[in-house]
């Protein structure tokens, strides 16, 4: 089971009116499932992850809608949708299909990339197996290099205990640099705490600066900086220039496409731009955790 | 195009060559590395001595090559069991309220208020009672087995009968994958077809959509429930009839999976040739079944929405049959002249004009085949002294009363058997051809997959038919 053992802190100090109000669980509270009725959202929220990893089940709690969630891998086929309000806010939701990576090497993957990429959603909730953590990081790094405004749902933390297995949540939330929330979804424990990191990063009161990749080539990164450089002249408000470059590297047809047709443009940031120095910096700011 | 996009492009163009092949392994290497560094950071096992795994354990059983295939067959067996046996009472219980009780009630209501004879008919004897026999046929087997597969399904136990059957797959020149599809087909067929597109490749998925209606879809069990029931059941002494039935809707369901492997392995020796892809399946862990939840969302999302559906079409179908078997023509209703007419071709392959007409009326949804043969069959036998009214369908309360019009109407344990047979082979209903349609975006392969199984089955029935009577006499 899991324990909020960060959150006893606030609730011990009930009655007093103004620590309550700013208790995750306070808000808890506004949570105002929606399900299919979802016109005029402010912010738009993707959920991505592994396989398996009770995406559905993190899409039905919060929703309330009732999508068949059945217990084998590849199940969601196709993007389910679906609202919730929550502190005042409109969220989407969208259910993106599992998948190991986001290489574009299978529909689904290329489903899930597209929306990271294209529909710039304003969180990208990557739900993470806690007993298959090893695993289910490749896909954590490679959301983090498309978009910062990620945030981990640490999901099946039950059944990782249950492997008598222990998971570090602030340390791997330190060492990704975004919000990781330990969450037993089938059980309906952790989600307000997700909610409310899901709000902070919406509303831009968190910035996460996600830990990316470093590739130790000499040779890779002249050419990945040489492109970036050419990438932001050409689209300045793109927001993952050096994704953008790596891919371009790699051959990806999908995105030589998208920089051809000018498709890569249409990509904004809102939020400042992760700037080169901070390529493969540790964010040193804690905390992200609650 | 921009010039410096086109410069930048060209960049990159020169930048791959320049840094050579082996990058993309690189940067897979450099993830994975970071993931796993990253990872164990995070991760401590305070025990780190092996346990006993129980996952392990179990998996081992259920995907060995010697236990794999009779636990699989066993589990099934044991489903079909529990939902025949369970079903019996509350079957019986539900049409003696709603067809001995309800109906005579409902007939004498309208009679007080000098409804017209026909407006009753199509109303009360043609739409109620099909919707009451839908509702008390149905009803109580779905709300058993529904539950019954979603728990297994929760528990995790469907990618392990996907792995099982993976290799046969394989070997049929079809994508492993397919298991999935086709187990999702037990359920429904639209809903198995639309599954396919876990598949990447066209080539296995067309494969796939040709050969999900040889997945008894959940219109279809209780036709193969009742009918096995009442004809294959009742050759042995009572306490077996329940272990009997179900063992023989097993043998139609395997034969379904059989030859799904059968077409899947002609279809890609043939017009479907190609390369096998390869494919991931990750056996997900064990997790203990949510009972109440399961419950709740397989009566709700499965159970409601499929019986709403055969209402919906059982409803209508019942006044169109009322009608037919009232209007007249020469003295001979139009039921009739339909079921003379197809009855040569019927008996050829063991079976009737009544059934045949019966599937023809059931394209829009499979559940409402038995209703509509009873109702014919009823019909048919009037005009030789049985039964009080045409297309009226009454006392049906148990399975021995089903039988007895049944046998009345002409029928023998080989049109059970054929029944049972031409139920698993003939067209998808016709919400599966129009979703086969829009995912195949192809009017050939739609037709394809529309009216192989048909052929198959005239095909299997005359055979069947043809080689009973030789032995039969």
């Amino acid at each position: 089971m899991v324990k909020q053992k960060d959150s006893d802190l606030s609730l011990n100090l009930k009655g007093t009116q103004a620590a309550c109000a700013t208790c995750p669980a306070h808000h808890a509270a506004n949570l105002k499932k929606l399900g299919v009725d979802m016109e005029n959202w402010d912010y738009v929220v993707a959920l991505a992850g592994n396989p398996n990893t009770g995406k559905s089940t993190v899409f039905n709690a919060l929703t309330g809608l009732r999508q068949h969630t059945g217990n084998w891998p590849g199940k969601t086929v196709t993007r389910a949708e679906g609202g919730f309000e929550y502190d005042g806010s409109r969220y989407k939701l969208v259910d993106l299909p599992g998948t190991y990576s986001l290489l574009a090497t299978s529909l689904d993957e290329e489903i899930a990339r597209d929306f990271i990429l294209f529909g710039q959603p304003d969180v990208t909730i990557v739900v993470v197996d806690a007993s298959r953590l090893e695993r289910n990081l490749n896909l954590v790094l490679q959301v983090m290099e498309i978009t910062s405004r990620v945030v981990i749902c640490l999901n099946l933390v039950d059944e990782a205990e249950r492997h008598n297995m222990q998971v570090d949540h602030r340390r791997l939330a330190r060492d990704l640099g975004v919000p990781v929330v330990p969450t037993a979804a089938r059980y309906n424990q952790g989600l307000e705490e997700l909610l409310a990191a899901v709000n902070e990063v919406a509303t831009g009161k968190v910035q996460s600066k996600p830990y990316h990749v470093k590739y130790n080539l000499p040779k890779l990164d002249l050419a990945v900086s040489q492109l970036v450089e050419q990438i932001q002249e050409a689209f300045p408000q793109v927001p993952n220039a050096r994704w953008v470059a790596l891919r371009l590297l790699d051959g990806d047809e999908r995105i030589i496409r998208a920089v051809e047709e000018g498709e890569l443009g249409d990509l904004t940031s809102d939020q400042p731009s992760l700037e080169e120095g901070s390529v493969g910096h540790v964010s040193q700011k804690s905390g992200f955790a609650q | 195009m921009k010039d410096n996009i086109k410069e930048l492009l060209q960049t990159a163009q020169d930048l791959r060559w320049e840094i050579g092949d082996g990058f993309h392994e690189q940067i897979m290497e450099s993830l994975y590395a970071d993931a796993t560094r990253i990872a164990d950071r995070a991760v401590t096992y305070p025990d780190q001595k092996p346990r006993f795994d129980l996952d392990r354990t179990i998996d081992n059983l259920v995907t060995s090559r010697m236990w794999g295939f009779p636990l699989m067959i066993l589990m099934l067996t044991l489903v079909f069991w529990l939902t025949i046996s369970g079903a019996n009472y509350p079957s019986s219980l539900l049409s003696s309220l709603l067809i001995d009780t309800v109906h005579p009630l409902l007939k004498s209501a309208v009679a007080s208020i000098g409804m017209p004879w026909w407006l009753s008919g199509v109303l009360i004897d043609g739409g109620y009672l099909a919707t009451a026999w839908v509702v008390s046929v149905m009803l109580p087997p779905m709300a058993i087995f529904f539950p019954l597969f979603t728990l297994l399904e929760d528990f995790g136990y469907l990618p392990r009968v996907a792995f099982n059957l993976d290799h046969i797959f394989r070997k049929a020149g079809a994508h492993g994958k397919q298991a999935l599809s086709m187990t999702m087909g037990f359920g429904c067929n639209a809903a198995g077809v639309i599954s396919t597109r876990v598949i990447d490749s066209p080539r296995e998925r067309l494969i796939a959509i040709i050969t999900n209606n040889f997945s008894l879809c959940n219109g279809r069990w209780p036709t193969q429930i009742l009918i096995a029931t009442i004809f294959i059941g009742t050759l042995v002494p009572a306490q077996l009839g329940g272990v009997v039935s179900a063992l023989a809707v097993v043998g139609v369901a395997l034969l379904g999976v059989l030859l799904t492997f059968l077409v899947s392995w002609a279809l890609s020796r043939t017009v479907l040739k190609g390369e096998v892809s390869t494919f991931n399946l990750e056996l997900p862990p064990y997790r203990p079944p949510r009972i109440l939840q399961t419950l709740y969302t397989s009566v709700i999302d499965r159970t409601l929405i499929v019986l709403w559906r055969a209402v919906v079409f059982a409803l209508p179908a019942g006044m169109v049959i009322w009608l037919t078997a009232n209007l007249t023509i020469n003295g001979t209703s139009i039921a009739e002249y339909l079921v003379n007419f197809l009855n040569p071709f019927g008996l050829l392959l063991g079976l009737n004009g009544v059934i045949l007409v019966a599937f023809l009326v059931a394209i829009p949804a499979n559940e409402i085949v038995i209703p509509t043969v009873l109702m014919l069959t009823v019909l048919v036998t009037r005009t030789t002294g049985i039964g009080a009214g045409s297309g009226v369908l009454f006392e049906l309360g148990s399975g021995t009363a089903t039988l007895d019009i049944l046998t009345r109407g002409g029928w023998t344990l080989l049109t059970g058997v054929n029944l049972m047979l031409f139920s698993l082979l003939h067209n998808p209903c016709s919400t599966t051809i129009y979703t086969i349609y829009k995912e195949t975006d192809s009017l050939k392969w739609t037709a394809v997959a529309t009216l192989l199984p048909v052929l198959m089955g005239i095909v299997v029935t005359f055979f069947t038919a043809q080689i009973w009577r030789l032995f039969a006499g």
